[in-house]
């Protein structure tokens, strides 16, 4: 306490200065100020209300509309920060509520649905960690195959047609519990326990580690391979959760339509929040942060009466302006 | 022992094989199959495909890839619609207008690729948003075009030994000869092998590996215009989600046509293979009846697995002395 009170005045200036700098300079900074001006230009934003036992608002719609993005984004980072990728995710969530659907329309009991829908993600899951860890196949290329082919399976699953069902317990995978959407009581779930599982314990720095170089790991005696297969089955998982969301909320299963383009918002949302493309190093509250960003920017196009169409063009405005201010050789030539 | 040319080429020599295969068994199956029309049909209803593919196989070829091909084809079949059909403008300007716009949309993704040091995938990704997203913004609904310069193109048929090409077939097959004169005998098309193989060392021999890059990029942008008007001559109509999806087709067709994805092995010649491998199945699938469309897909998706899995094996072949694979 003497101390602070014994430093001369220009000091305690420049230790500011510094401060603000680091403030500035830490990564998650420029996404939380996007996150913020975004959230402060929707109208009615503050606006949170007790309607029919439930919460009601924007922000209640922006997480449960986000809550398949989130979910995605969260298994993505962790390919990402193996130095992977999953162009698959889309193509999962179709099979995932086509398996679940088709289950539940033709009398097989709902918890078997959902397990069964879940461990066939897990399953294309490991197949995408199988051809890139085992088989050393590109990451975009092995996972491009489960993309272009897996639209078709889930079509297969459902013979082509959007297979509609009448089921409370699966309505209640978007519905309410506790006043919450359940929905974002499972994300929140899994972050947290995805969060304390590589940052408690040493597992999300072996990730890194790989990410960073799976050879050299590989050789200080890191399970390099079982590392990345159980990333991309995590992510596959995340994906099938994800797609039971998308399913219950409409109560259907629409194999040509559920998550598209999802694996890019999903990229998208993991760079945002910091995590590299090359891999090495993961940050799960940037990826929150980034999915938030993106719901948000889509939520508040819609509320602002600004025709939807829009959201392409100014989505691809704010990941170019982000991608900028990240840009390798932009930062080299600042610092 | 395989001799190691005969192994560099197995892709395309199971590419070419698989044609013929197609070939035979929709011969063999289907009345009709083997009137020559079929075959230039094949031409006149991928030819949107192969143009892009044309431009892919350049991107791939360096070690890139541009996923924004699809939504610069489909913003400059709305870009043509909205500015003849909705503002009266005359048709030719125009379509030189979006090759432009097109081609520009490439070169900046190239500059941005290159200068910034920004991944190619990442990169062509925001082109994707953009182009499509600017196509819903012109229209959300598809516009058909009344125009008699355009329906003229659209329904000139070319006479070939007494069968018909498209305009759209045409241009397509010229850009392959084109593409695979550029490839093998100019210095860029060198070049483009070069960065491929290794740019570091592309570099080091002073070839020039910006204009290299950038150039690629532009091309793939060109040519995806270009689809985009072949698009514009088969339907004569701008729409806003035409070319959804076609930079996954236009990606596999390339694989399969033996070109690597890490750069630096390929050719053009293949990419056409590949395309006459899609068309093929397609046209079978048509011609069965009772086969469902999303056959194509598990189809394709499977041929993609195998000839990735082909080209890791020759990768395997070839690995020098201690390489890890």
């Amino acid at each position: 306490m003497t101390k602070m009170l014994e430093r001369k005045p220009a000091t305690v200036l420049k230790e500011a200065v510094a401060n603000r700098r680091a403030l500035i300079r830490h990564r998650l900074f420029w996404p939380v100020v996007a996150l913020v001006v975004l959230l402060a230009t929707t109208p009615g934003i503050y606006r949170i209300g007790i309607r029919g036992g439930h919460l009601y608002g924007s922000i209640i719609d922006i997480l449960l509309y986000g809550s398949p993005l989130l979910l995605v984004a969260l298994g993505m980072t962790l390919v990402i920060a193996t130095g992977g990728i999953d162009l698959s995710v889309g193509a999962v969530i179709a099979i995932a509520g086509a398996v679940a659907c088709t289950q539940i329309a033709s009398g097989i009991p709902f918890v078997v649905a959902v397990t069964t829908a879940l461990v066939i993600a897990i399953v294309l899951g490991l197949w995408n960690g199988t051809l890139v860890a085992l088989l050393g196949i590109q990451p975009i290329v092995a996972t491009l195959i489960l993309m272009v082919a897996g639209r078709g399976i889930a079509q297969l699953i459902t013979s082509g047609q959007i297979v509609t069902i009448n089921s409370e317990a699966y309505k209640f995978i978007s519905g309410f519990w506790l006043g919450l959407p359940f929905s974002i009581i499972v994300v929140a779930i899994v972050i947290a326990a995805t969060a304390s599982v590589t940052r408690g314990t040493a597992l999300g720095l072996l990730i890194e580690s790989v990410g960073g170089n799976a050879e050299a790991s590989r050789l200080v005696g890191i399970r390099a391979r079982q590392l990345k297969i159980m990333a991309y089955a995590f992510c596959g998982l995340c994906a099938g959760i994800a797609g039971l969301m998308i399913s219950s909320n409409i109560s259907a299963a629409d194999s040509n339509n559920a998550g598209l383009w999802i694996e890019l918002d999903a990229i998208l949302a993991v760079v945002i929040g910091g995590t590299s493309l090359l891999g090495g190093r993961f940050s799960l509250a940037g990826t929150v942060i980034g999915a938030l960003i993106i719901q948000t920017l889509t939520t508040t196009i819609y509320t602002l009466g600004v025709p939807p169409q829009t959201t392409l063009v100014v989505k691809a405005l704010v990941v170019i302006a982000v991608f900028l201010l990240q840009a390798p050789r932009w930062r080299e030539a600042r610092s | 022992m395989i001799p190691v040319n005969l192994l560099r080429r197995l892709p395309i020599i199971v590419t070419a094989s698989l044609v013929v295969l197609l070939y035979l068994a929709g011969n063999s199956r289907y009345y009709g199959f083997n009137d020559p029309q079929v075959l230039l049909n094949l031409f006149i209803d991928n030819a949107f495909l192969l143009l892009v593919a044309v431009g892919m196989t350049f991107v791939i070829l360096t070690g890139g890839i541009d996923l924004s091909v699809g939504a610069v084809a489909g913003f400059t079949t709305m870009f043509c619609a909205w500015l003849i059909a909705l503002h009266g403008w005359p048709a030719p300007p125009v379509m030189l207008l979006a090759l432009v716009v097109g081609t520009t949309g490439g070169f900046l993704m190239g500059c941005a690729i290159h200068y910034l040091g920004l991944q190619p995938f990442i990169v062509t990704l925001a082109g994707l948003f953009l182009f499509r997203g600017l196509a819903f913004v012109l229209s959300t609904d598809s516009v058909s075009i009344q125009n008699d310069f355009l329906t003229n193109i659209a329904q000139t048929r070319i006479p070939i030994l007494g069968y018909r090409l498209s305009v759209g077939a045409v241009l397509a097959l010229a850009a392959v000869a084109v593409a695979a004169v550029v490839l093998r005998y100019t210095r860029f098309g060198r070049n483009v092998y070069a960065v491929g193989g290794n740019e570091q060392s592309a570099l080091l021999m002073g070839l020039p590996v910006a204009r290299t890059k950038i150039g690629v990029y532009t091309l793939s942008g060109f040519t995806a215009s270009l689809a985009g008007l072949a698009y514009l001559f088969y339907t004569q109509s701008g729409d806003a989600v035409i070319g959804i999806g076609l930079e996954l087709d236009a990606i596999a067709v390339v694989v399969i046509g033996g070109t690597l994805l890490t750069g630096g092995t390929g050719n053009v010649l293949g990419t056409l293979l590949g395309v006459l491998v899609l068309g093929l199945v397609k046209t079978i699938i048509s011609f069965e009846g009772t086969l469902s469309s999303w056959w194509t897909k598990i189809f394709v998706g499977s041929l993609l697995l195998a000839f990735i899995l082909l080209q890791r094996f020759i990768r395997f072949r070839f690995r020098a002395p201690g390489e890890v694979v």
